[in-house]
């Protein structure tokens, strides 16, 4: 018997009953929709579904995934042997590196989806609704945008936290005011700051080796430059990605190519990803004029992120990957076409503000996409107002 | 219970369950959510309310037919101010260092909602002694609220419970610190202890269904 057969008996067998959900899940995610277009008539046919949106979204992401993987071995032998830095094409791409990835990269991606998809689970059988898609792209988007060097108790407690907190009090996939991914992101910077910044927790390993004879240290761009530090990044290593970071938002290249795929599939809006980078080049290009009239000296604490010139600020932390793939989320973001243009804009506005800012941690994009989940429906009901009343006099125009 | 008849007796024990100051009413919740990331401080606060709205409710009992109503608040606001003054004041005479955990939040005590409200809503219209059985019962029902969110956010939040180190030293790494357990900072933020105090709403809600209002 196929496992379609199975599924399909296990489905009815269990038709009814308040475990039903939780055996549908997987029968639902291989085989539904299951409807195939009728002989006879017109028909209008969209592909579009929750299920097929998410898993575009999914492949968009696993580049960055792959990338990180390989990326998480090149910083770890990298920072004990800074020779392999002269030539990263050649030391990229090994075993070697793609080996420190399975076992520390992949541990954090099965943990997020075990968490996620358990707590999913258990409140679809006490609700009674059937299990929904929208854990499968938090899930994936939730160990790239963390160190990793993160502990994986760490992460479970945030994720039971992101989804409970942040998804199912609301009322579950769609309901959510803030993107969950984002909430758990957050959950673990204020819960546990010291795994979460500073330069021992980007680079595997740093951790154990804090104080011995063969410390080494991955101090992130944004941590540098937040202590007036010069990099030894190339430009070309800050856009391809080879640079100490979260998992998958170090590669501003592959983060691009996600984003064309979302585009053409029409379900990234190019509006709030062109908008949020247009923010902040502008933030960047303030701040440039700032240092440029002599206003901020070397001597201030805020020189280094001020000074760095404004297209750089587009490559390196997280920027790219918020603006891409977490402020075009359709749930949290604005619905209107004038609304995305003001939420993307403010969102990277805001980043770069914050970056330069914020005392604690130099990156500022994930708390400015969760300020501006919170402000988008306020944005989409004054859109909606200015327009009910561009029409309103267009009327009275007419009739006077 | 023979000492109180039952209608004396649900004066204090309805407070403690479906119709808690905090948890039903939303009363009360700035301090809820100012003080209670130590237990410590969560205790000394719910016992100074206790000992505020107990004999406050009291004493607007006594006065209920000779306060004007047209300055009742005013008069209100002097009652809780005097008493409020006297549970600073011993504080700071027997336990400075938490009077200074506390600071302004004693002083607020006068602004607490639970206390004037009961001021208008039962003591204004009841007896002295079953004024001061909703006094007690009332803050009662926000002490054990305050004490949960405290205990939680304490335990959770430093690792320790009225300062004893439960859960093992963080900097020697004993007990559960050994094997990688680290406190969890934001806890001990005050975004938390609203989010405690709406699962504890959430988890008294699904217990009572009846309580959960048709929208």
């Amino acid at each position: 018997m196929s496992l379609k057969q199975n599924l399909h008996n296990l489905k009815e067998k269990y038709k009814g009953t308040k475990m039903a959900p939780a055996f549908n899940a997987i029968h639902t995610f291989l085989y539904l929709p299951n409807e195939v277009t009728h002989v006879g008539g017109t028909h209008i046919k969209a592909a579009d579904d929750l299920k097929r949106t998410m898993n575009i979204v999914i492949m968009a992401l696993i580049p960055c995934l792959l990338f990180g993987m390989f990326n998480a071995g090149y910083q770890h032998y990298a920072a004990i042997d800074n020779s392999l830095r002269a030539d990263v094409l050649a030391n990229f791409f090994t075993f070697d590196n793609l080996w420190i990835g399975i076992i520390k990269v992949l541990p954090l991606v099965i943990v997020s989806y075990g968490v996620g998809l358990l707590v999913e689970f258990i409140f679809a059988v006490i609700k009674g609704h059937e299990v929904e898609e929208g854990y499968l792209v938090t899930g994936m988007l939730v160990p790239l945008i963390v160190p990793v060097d993160t502990p994986l108790w760490m992460l479970s407690v945030a994720v039971v936290f992101g989804v409970v907190i942040g998804k199912e009090v609301f009322g579950g996939t769609g309901m959510n005011i803030l993107n969950p991914a984002l909430t758990i992101r957050a959950f673990l910077f204020f819960a546990y700051p010291t795994w979460m910044s500073g330069d021992k927790v980007w680079v595997y390993d740093a951790v154990n080796r804090t104080g011995t004879a063969d410390a080494i240290s991955g101090e992130t761009i944004l941590g540098s430059y937040a202590q007036n530090q010069e990099v030894m990044y190339s430009t070309f290593d800050k856009f391809m990605g080879f640079i100490p970071g979260s998992v998958g938002e170090t590669s501003t290249f592959l983060i691009l190519i996600g984003a064309a795929i979302l585009i053409f599939t029409k379900i990234g809006s190019w509006r709030i990803i062109l908008s949020a980078f247009v923010g902040a080049a502008v933030m960047g290009l303030i701040f440039n004029q700032v240092v440029a009239a002599d206003i901020i000296t070397e001597s201030s604490k805020f020189y280094g992120l001020m000074n760095t010139v404004w297209w750089e600020h587009l490559t390196i932390g997280g920027l790219a990957f918020g603006a891409v793939f977490m402020a075009t989320d359709p749930v949290t973001g604005s619905q209107t076409n004038k609304g995305k243009w003001i939420y993307g804009f403010l969102i990277g506005f805001i980043s770069i503000m914050i970056r330069v800012f914020n005392p604690a941690y130099p990156e500022g994009v994930f708390l400015a996409i969760l300020l501006m989940n919170v402000f988008a429906p306020t944005i989409d009901h004054y859109v909606v107002q200015g327009n009910v009343k561009k029409r309103l006099n267009r009327t009275k125009v007419k009739t006077a | 219970m023979g000492l109180l008849s039952k209608r004396d007796a649900a004066l204090l024990t309805d407070p403690l369950a479906d119709n808690n100051p905090i948890t039903i009413q939303v009363l009360g919740i700035c301090s809820a959510l100012a003080i209670t990331a130590e237990l410590k401080a969560s205790i000394v606060m719910a016992v100074s309310v206790l000992f505020v709205l107990g004999l406050g409710n009291v004493v607007i009992s006594l006065m209920r037919n000779i306060i004007p109503s047209k300055i009742r608040i005013i008069v209100q606001l002097i009652v809780v101010a005097t008493l409020v003054i006297i549970v600073d004041l011993v504080l700071k005479a027997f336990a400075y260092e938490l009077s200074k955990t506390l600071s302004v939040f004693v002083g607020l005590i006068i602004t607490n909602c639970i206390i004037m409200g009961r001021f208008e809503a039962f003591a204004l219209g009841n007896g002295p002694w079953r004024a001061f059985l909703d006094g007690i019962g009332n803050a009662v029902g926000y002490g054990v609220i305050l004490i949960a969110v405290g205990f939680f956010r304490e335990l959770l939040g430093s690792g320790t419970l009225l300062g004893f180190k439960v859960l093992g030293d963080p900097i020697e790494k004993s007990g559960l610190y050994a094997i990688g357990y680290e406190n969890n900072g934001f806890m001990l933020l005050s975004p938390m202890a609203l989010i405690v105090v709406g699962i504890l709403i959430w988890i008294q809600r699904s217990r009572n269904t009846t309580l959960i209002e048709e929208n």
